[in-house]
């Protein structure tokens, strides 16, 4: 069934605003730029998080390490599933000492982060990790929450959050789709 | 490419799978590679899952990358060799397989020395059955983590040439690999004593020969195997020495190929009888990287036929 869209909340340029306020807030609450690692999960989180880094190194002049992190092979809603494609994960430095920012796109139930939690603690014990969102929808199922978010945007669980990129889909947009009642998904 | 869905599919031999299924089996082992260059090389995807390796014939390379593979994305491993199964004991094939089922097995490895074995469990059991090696007819494991060596050495399949020297009648892993190479547009020249090279090879579309000298010069690869004595009742050659004078890959012999030849073998190696010791650890060689890429190979494949169920 095709979806209808029932508003768009963020185009390009509230897009940009928000990442570029994400990344002063990072700034802020890391006292710079020097020890910081971008993980972007895949697949939007990785544009997004190349997108802070472009920011963050125009506020502060020093480019911050993008990684991205697949995280198929840790999720918790494999069975009854077919076997996704797994994509690959490239931490592009040691995370001891660290402090890592996850990117993400959309936060929903919070699983995704769950997963993407435990994936990159497979790959060093990290100073810290902060979450960094462009869409909070709510509706979490497990006591997770955002550092930094670009934009809250009340939702149904019905509804779907439609994230376009320019470097993925051509443009960039913020959608709500009208779904049928009871195939919410993240 | 969409999405191909192999869950709780048996993997017993190429001969069943598509150019399309090969590739996109090949397609998905990068990301499973790079989990065993990690510091922790373990995933928790298949957790709760139970790999049985039921092997009626020795095996160190395959069990072990088996084992590792599984181990890897967290599955339970248990091996079964004929040694201490009750296999020894009387015991039927099916009553075995049937047991190893009765105990929740999500996936079994088979190797046996006669071919069919896996296909005669895999009709029995409902869990998936992965042949490691049935007799003389498919190591269905062995060619894909073959072709994705080659793969990755040589950016694409189709086009190249490998050339197969050895004991080609006998080798399942021979057979294997030219199903598969033939099927993804690879050029395949085998060679060997007339007495090794079975008869209506060329209906493979594989051509033929027992001159190394001369075909070793248009090889991308050459692949060396060990003559398979435990398989020949007979003599199908005057002496080894004989024998090695004519098709040990040696430094000389190398010499006569392109530059950047790749060579492979499946292992064990008879060194100074198919490959001379300066080859096997030459800078040709990819005989180790075929051995780590295995382990990839089997993880992705456990993944493909396991991961959703």
């Amino acid at each position: 069934m095709e979806k209808r869209i029932k508003a768009q909340v963020m185009d390009a340029v509230a897009m940009q605003r928000g990442l570029r306020r994400i990344a002063h807030e990072i700034l802020e609450r890391n006292r710079g730029a020097a020890d910081l690692v971008l993980v972007g999960i895949r697949t939007r989180g990785v544009p997004l998080a190349e997108r802070l880094c472009t920011h963050l190194a125009q506020i502060e002049g020093h480019t911050v390490p993008v990684g991205a992190i697949d995280i198929t092979l840790y999720r918790d809603d494999l069975r009854g599933r077919m076997s996704r494609p797994v994509h690959s994960t490239d931490i592009p430095c040691a995370l001891e000492a660290k402090h890592v920012v996850l990117v993400d796109d959309v936060l929903y139930t919070g699983r995704s982060i769950r997963a993407a939690l435990d994936a990159l603690l497979d790959f060093g014990r990290p100073r810290s990790i902060q979450l960094a969102v462009l869409v909070d929808r709510g509706h979490r199922e497990l006591p997770i929450r955002a550092d930094y978010v670009g934009k809250n945007v009340p939702t149904a669980r019905h509804e779907q959050v439609s994230v376009l990129l320019s470097e993925v889909d051509g443009r960039d947009a913020v959608t709500i789709l009208d779904g049928e009642p009871g195939t919410a998904r993240a | 490419m969409s999405a191909i869905d192999f869950r709780g599919c048996d993997l017993l031999g190429i001969e069943d799978l598509t150019a399309e299924e090969i590739q996109y089996i090949l397609d998905a082992v990068p990301p499973f590679k790079e989990i065993s260059e990690r510091e922790i090389k373990k995933v928790p995807t298949l957790r709760g899952k139970t790999v049985i390796n039921l092997f009626f014939e020795p095996s160190t390379r395959t069990r072990t990358s088996f084992e590792i593979a599984g181990k890897r994305l967290s599955a339970d491993v248990i091996n079964i060799s004929v040694a201490t199964s009750s296999v020894s004991k009387g015991e039927t094939l099916r009553d075995t397989a049937e047991n190893l089922q009765a105990m929740q097995a999500d996936v079994l490895v088979v190797r046996h020395s006669a071919a069919g074995v896996p296909h005669l469990l895999a009709r029995y059991l409902p869990s998936p059955v992965i042949n490691a090696g049935d007799g003389a007819h498919e190591h269905p494991t062995q060619a894909l983590l073959d072709l994705y060596t080659l793969q990755e050495k040589l950016g694409t399949l189709a086009g190249h040439t490998v050339l197969i020297v050895g004991d080609i009648a006998a080798s399942r892993v021979a057979r294997s690999n030219m199903l598969a190479m033939r099927k993804l547009g690879m050029q395949v020249c085998v060679c060997g004593p007339r007495t090794m090279l079975p008869v209506g090879i060329e209906q493979m579309g594989v051509e033929c020969t027992s001159d190394f000298d001369a075909a070793i010069q248009g090889a991308d690869a050459v692949m060396m195997l060990r003559i398979q004595r435990e398989r020949h009742g007979e003599v199908l050659f005057p002496s080894l020495p004989e024998y090695s004078e004519r098709y040990c890959l040696t430094a000389e012999r190398l010499r006569r190929a392109k530059s950047g030849v790749l060579v492979m073998h499946p292992g064990p190696m008879n060194r100074g009888v198919e490959i001379a010791p300066e080859v096997a650890d030459g800078l040709e060689s990819v005989i180790l990287t075929q051995v780590t890429n295995g382990v990839a190979v089997r993880m992705a494949l456990l993944y493909l036929l396991l991961g959703g169920s």
